[in-house]
């Protein structure tokens, strides 16, 4: 096992780096009273986030993963449980795939 | 209003919640680890070497962009930089999740922020939507994630070949689908609409135009940037 001290050094200032993101936002805003747009602006960041997350998933590679990502958005809808509509939409894409490509 | 201490007695069954809303993510976690962990192993990087960037770093995004840039003659600074601006969308998910974990101390907040990944984050906002968060939740929800992924990146680089093709089995497929199931949840009507067409755009553009992950930063700041411009005061959104 070897361990370089010039990756450690990477290792720490990657980690620093990663770990400070972590925490900032947390920090800038613990404490504040968060009203009006502000709040709309932070109510907004799941659902903005995690659509960008997966939009070039879901938009970009192919019919597949669109009529997949589809089907786990009806899943949810009706309220499965979570591991159902992860299930829904991992069976889904392979099937779609097997049709399709 | 979330009391301090409602948040600090551990509580089993709230621990036992978020391990079990988490768990699905550990196991499609697994081959993604393995797979990174190959890829550091073709590198150069040592089993023991690839395990400490796992443990201590603890994002696929950046860890994945710091292989592409592994042993280029990119200066340091960029480098550091650039796995910076891989997590740059956490400054927004911290911020967002600051508001739930209020009633937790600032330090043990601090601490626990370390292990703020994307699954855990989405898991906690859509927990929030229904329950104050605890700390027992959120340490039930966030851990579990670390260990399985310190420990698949170590076989993977252990194993140093790679690792089988996780899209035969639709692997590559549950992050999105987890994401998709909890984006259901936000759902709020027309503005929610908005911010998601918004997001999307942004999103896919980004991908194609821009570098590495700024396309999740674009789409997410499009989306709140349409959220700022259609609120309206006494709106209940």
């Amino acid at each position: 096992m070897s361990l370089d001290s010039h990756t450690l050094l990477l290792i720490l200032l990657m980690g620093l780096a990663t770990y400070s993101t972590r925490i900032v936002g947390y920090w800038l805003l613990r404490g504040r009273k968060v009203e009006g747009r502000m709040k709309a602006a932070l109510d907004a960041v799941p659902p903005a986030i995690l659509m960008a997350v997966i939009a070039p998933t879901v938009f970009l590679q192919g019919y597949a993963e669109m009529m997949a990502g589809a089907l786990t958005l009806a899943a949810a809808l009706l309220r499965l449980p979570l591991l159902v509509t992860i299930a829904v939409g991992m069976a889904s894409v392979v099937v779609f795939r097997l049709v399709l490509n | 209003m979330v009391c301090v201490g409602g948040g600090l007695n551990l509580n089993f069954s709230e621990f036992r919640r978020g391990f079990l809303d988490i768990f699905p993510m550990t196991l499609a976690y697994a081959p993604i680890a393995a797979l990174w962990g190959s890829v550091a192993a073709s590198k150069g990087l040592s089993p023991l070497e690839a395990v400490l960037m796992s443990a201590g770093v603890y994002s696929g995004a950046g860890q994945f962009v710091a292989m592409d840039l592994w042993a280029t003659s990119m200066p340091l600074a960029l480098f550091i930089f650039a796995i910076g601006t891989v997590a740059l969308r956490h400054v927004l998910m911290s911020a967002s999740v600051s508001r739930h974990i209020a009633g937790f101390p600032r330090w043990l907040a601090s601490i626990l922020l370390f292990w703020l990944t994307d699954e855990a984050w989405a898991m906690v906002e859509r927990r929030a939507l229904t329950h104050p968060i605890t700390v027992s939740y959120y340490v039930g929800v966030a851990l579990p994630l670390w260990p399985n992924w310190i420990l698949f990146t170590g076989i993977g680089a252990a194993l140093g070949q790679a690792i089988g093709d996780s899209s035969r089995i639709g692997l590559d497929f549950a992050f999105a689908a987890m994401f998709i199931a909890v984006l259901a949840g936000f759902w709020k009507g027309p503005k929610t609409a908005a911010v998601l067409i918004a997001s999307s755009i942004f999103a896919v553009l980004g991908k194609i135009y821009l570098p590495g992950a700024w396309y999740i930063l674009a789409g997410g700041i499009a989306g709140i940037v349409v959220a700022i411009i259609t609120y309206t005061k006494g709106s209940q959104e």
